[in-house]
């Protein structure tokens, strides 16, 4: 297989293998569930500390649903996925070290 | 459009690279990911200073719940119109591609009316603004540059929206689209991280 066909295959293979209008329904259906959701768990009182896991999660999942669907993540080239997540990776270090930095955790 | 056009548009999105992937796209991915360790650090910066104002009013005070979470419902749903407005490009339905991508741009214009509405109310009714206390400061920074963000999204929507009416936006060349539609969808997931962390995190009593 020459370059030339191998880089149309992979071409074709990200323009063609996106997901159907009917499953991004279904994906900004489940944003809105999800988020309604952190907003009822945000009115209960009884979970006290125990909210934050929770939104956390909640929010990570939204946030992965978007990548992965929308940003078409899971269909496109692996390097794409590595780029961000690397850059997000990054974020969540600089998030972690800068707390540190200011004994958030103390 | 003839057939020598859309073969000089598709030469011009599929040329050669090592990679067999989109230098355009590989470019934008790489600002995706850098524009992430620019918001993790303001987010960080707010999460620093959080609690630390020695004079109110704090967030408790200020947050109206309901509100943000209507807006954040609006920007959630811009993202999926922009998807579907990518998604009818591909397919060659023109009529589709204005009508979803018109949609995104009057969401995202949308949003930002809430949030121009929500400052207002900061400023004037609860008297809150950037120099009052450090909560003010970071929080309109991190909220200002975000918003900054959408604002430059809908103008490049609504770029795309007019453009395709000379003619610039065909199936042959969704790149543009696709590299638009990047963006937004980037701008909305960093609006989940917010209102969790600043929002909701923000009244919870615990902190």
């Amino acid at each position: 297989m020459t370059t030339d066909s191998k880089m149309n295959e992979t071409i074709d293979s990200v323009h063609h293998s996106h997901p159907s209008p009917g499953k991004y329904f279904k994906v900004a259906i489940t944003l809105v569930i999800i988020t309604a959701i952190e907003v009822g768990v945000f009115y209960i009182e009884d979970l006290k500390w125990g909210i934050i896991p929770v939104l956390l999660i909640l929010s990570g999942v939204k946030f992965g649903l978007v990548a992965m669907f929308y940003m078409h993540l899971k269909y496109d080239s692996k390097l794409f996925s590595s780029l961000f997540f690397g850059g997000v990776g990054l974020a969540g270090c600089v998030c972690i070290a800068l707390m540190a930095l200011f004994k958030y955790f103390l | 459009m003839d057939n020598t056009s859309v073969m000089e548009n598709q030469a011009e999105d599929s040329h050669k690279t090592t990679t067999g992937l989109n230098s355009r796209k590989l470019l934008m991915w790489l600002f995706l990911g850098s524009d992430c360790m620019f918001f993790g650090s303001l987010i960080a910066t707010y999460l620093v200073h959080q609690g630390k104002s020695l004079v109110g009013p704090y967030p408790v005070d200020v947050f109206d719940i309901p509100t943000t979470s209507v807006s954040t419902f609006v920007l959630l749903m811009s993202s999926m119109s922009m998807v579907l407005a990518y998604s009818a490009l591909n397919r060659g339905n023109l009529k589709g591609f204005r009508i979803w991508i018109i949609s995104t741009a009057i969401m995202g214009a949308t949003f930002l009316a809430f949030q121009v509405f929500e400052f207002r109310t900061f400023v004037h009714h609860d008297h809150l603004t950037p120099q009052v206390n450090l909560f003010g400061t970071t929080f309109f920074t991190l909220t200002g540059i975000h918003g900054v963000h959408v604002t430059l999204g809908v103008i490049w929507l609504l770029s795309l929206f007019f453009h395709s009416f000379r003619g610039g936006v065909t199936p042959e060349k969704s790149l543009d689209v696709d590299l638009a539609a990047l963006y937004w969808h980037f701008v909305d997931m960093v609006w989940i991280i917010i209102f969790t962390v600043v929002y909701l995190f923000g009244v919870f009593r615990g902190f």
